[in-house]
């Protein structure tokens, strides 16, 4: 899972980071750009979000079962979910580019709708989260990517918005 | 705009036999793998134009890969006015099959094209005809010469004076920026329709080439006043007026667009609750009608020409397969079946092919098979291609080619797997849709 974090938040900014593997600062500048942003208040912001529950999922190539891995990280997000009753989500659900673009787009909604399942059934409320899919239209860019990296592009990434 | 609607105003008149009747002199159902020499001369005429409409024609038929021009430089005989005949024995020398020979009258602000098609072995004028309209509209023109030639030449339908719409991508701090372009076939008259506000995919024309449907994600900006998405939805933009309209408002991700032929309903995917099911919506009573249920993904709807069947994508087997139904959802029956993933059917212009994607150990290809799922062969392969667009003469194909350095272009191919060659846009380029002919 990923944090889109805005400049306000240097911490935030820095697991982003750490994260994506992608430390420069133009990443940092598209992630303002493009999508979701934090809360100002100490304890309740995405980089906490990070340190604290941890913002990705990952899926296997064409699977939307979670993995053990992924519950735990999930479980630890239902935690900070309930610490933080004021917080609302986008949980996105991302493909690799090894399929379809149409079928892709399915797939990251099924994804992200399995995370929305988890924790909506771990008692957070729906009105809190909204499930997004972006298909393969946002991947991670890695150089040089190799099968194992491919495999980090199958994801669902949980962003803090309000 | 005006440039590319003068062809509206545009006349074809033919003098000749009706092409049913004529003798076809390449058959492309076959392979063919030697091109037709062709020779085209300058058209007389005092019109600047005379030789711009040459340039075009020459490269129209070239780019197909059906012909390869003589080169002008060997040509022994040279014409002193479109009266004069041809001699034979001169083109024969020099290896031509096939000759055009033609003029250009120019009046004010109307051009008239006439030209021959002289077979030159059989030594006989295989037909002649004549073509008057705007002159503005002369890139039309010309691409109508590609197609009279092509036609008369292979017994098939054309496809040159058409239109492409595809998605234009690019990059700006590290995220794809895609804006909708729609050019000629020919790359000429492009321009683009959208300006990268929001990640537009799958345009896709409408029956008449006036209207396209594509799916944009949706921008929202949260209560500190930024951007973030929220969703997808299929939109539908005029080519006339510029005019954008939404489609229905369903709960859940609306994306996979396609008109029925005969261009009152869209059909389309809604993801909600982790379930991709297909639905069709009525243009004129704005009404929605789910066609398929189950816990799976429908996707990548397309309806046969003659709108009795719909063919699409499912994971309702275990895996993604092509299954063909009824346009009522109806009569589910799977007809892809071999190795791998199957998906984007597409069903042809004729009704005979249905052009796939597939993914088979780490490979992608681009495939045809029979309606029932017979016959299929593999026309392109690569590290990844999808997305195929059948020409309007369901005879050629256009697809996505990404490769491993991310760089992503536009091919076209023939039916029997030959003759690919590139499409031109100014950079790059993913998601083509082929308009039906330009009438």
């Amino acid at each position: 899972m990923r944090l889109r974090g805005s400049r306000y938040f240097g911490a935030a900014l820095g697991c982003l980071a750490l994260v994506a593997c992608d430390s420069d600062e133009e990443q940092v500048t598209t992630a303002e750009d493009s999508a979701a942003y934090v809360a100002t208040d100490e304890g309740g912001t995405a980089a906490d979000f990070i340190a604290h529950a941890g913002d990705r999922v990952f899926f296997d190539l064409n699977k939307h079962t979670l993995s053990p891995e992924g519950i735990a990280t999930l479980e630890k997000q239902v935690e900070w979910l309930t610490a933080h009753p004021d917080k609302e989500i986008v949980v996105e659900g991302h493909c690799d580019d090894r399929g379809t673009a149409e079928y892709n787009l399915a797939l990251g909604e099924r994804r992200a709708h399995q995370v929305v399942s988890f924790l909506v059934g771990k008692g957070i409320a729906e009105s809190r989260i909204r499930g997004v899919s972006y298909g393969k239209d946002r991947p991670i860019e890695i150089p040089n990517a190799d099968r194992e990296e491919f495999w980090r592009q199958n994801r669902v990434a949980i962003a803090v918005i309000q | 705009m005006k440039n590319i609607f003068s062809v509206l105003f545009l006349l074809l008149s033919v003098i000749a036999s009706p092409l049913s009747h004529a003798e076809v002199l390449i058959d492309i159902n076959r392979g063919v793998m030697k091109p037709t020499r062709i020779a085209i001369p300058t058209f007389h005429g005092a019109s600047p134009l005379a030789s711009d409409i040459v340039h075009v024609v020459a490269h129209d038929l070239e780019s197909c890969g059906l012909f390869t021009l003589v080169d002008p430089k060997a040509y022994i005989q040279s014409f002193s006015s479109f009266e004069v005949k041809p001699r034979f024995e001169d083109w024969r020398l020099i290896h031509t099959q096939i000759l055009v020979h033609g003029s250009v009258t120019q009046t004010g602000d109307r051009i008239e094209v006439s030209f021959k098609v002289y077979d030159i072995v059989s030594q006989q004028v295989l037909d002649q005809f004549a073509l008057s309209g705007s002159a503005t509209g002369w890139r039309q023109m010309a691409h109508m010469v590609s197609d009279t030639i092509y036609s008369r030449v292979t017994g098939e339908k054309p496809y040159f004076n058409s239109r492409i719409v595809y998605v234009a991508q690019s990059k700006r701090k590290r995220q794809f920026v895609r804006r909708l372009a729609l050019m000629d076939f020919d790359g000429a008259n492009h321009r683009y329709l959208t300006k990268g506000e929001t990640l537009v995919t799958t345009p896709r024309f409408s029956p008449t080439e006036q209207e396209i449907t594509y799916f944009s994600y949706i921008e929202a900006i949260n209560s500190r006043g930024r951007r973030y998405t929220k969703g997808g939805r299929i939109y539908r933009f005029n080519l006339q007026t510029g005019a954008v309209d939404t489609v229905g408002s369903m709960s859940g991700i609306s994306f996979a667009p396609r008109y029925a032929p005969d261009g009152r309903t869209l059909i389309f995917s809604i993801a909600h609750r982790g379930i991709s099911s297909l639905y069709a919506f009525d243009l004129r009573t704005r009404t929605t009608r789910r066609l398929t249920r189950g816990n799976h993904i429908d996707t990548s709807p397309c309806y046969s020409p003659d709108g009795k069947k719909i063919v699409f994508n499912s994971d309702r087997g275990g895996s993604q397969q092509l299954y063909v139904m009824d346009p009522d959802g109806s009569n589910v029956q799977r007809i892809s079946f071999g190795q791998g993933r199957f998906a984007t059917p597409v069903w042809s212009p004729r009704g005979d092919w249905i052009a796939f994607t597939r993914l088979t150990r780490g490979e992608f290809y681009i495939g045809v098979m029979r309606p029932d799922g017979s016959g299929q062969r593999m026309v392109a392969k690569g590290y990844l291609v999808e997305g195929p667009t059948w020409g309007p003469n369901g005879r050629v194909i256009i697809f996505t080619r990404q490769e491993r350095t991310g760089k992503t272009r536009l091919y076209c191919v023939d039916v029997t797997g030959h003759h690919e060659f590139p499409v031109l846009t100014p950079g790059d380029a993913v998601d083509a849709a082929w308009s039906p002919l330009i009438q």
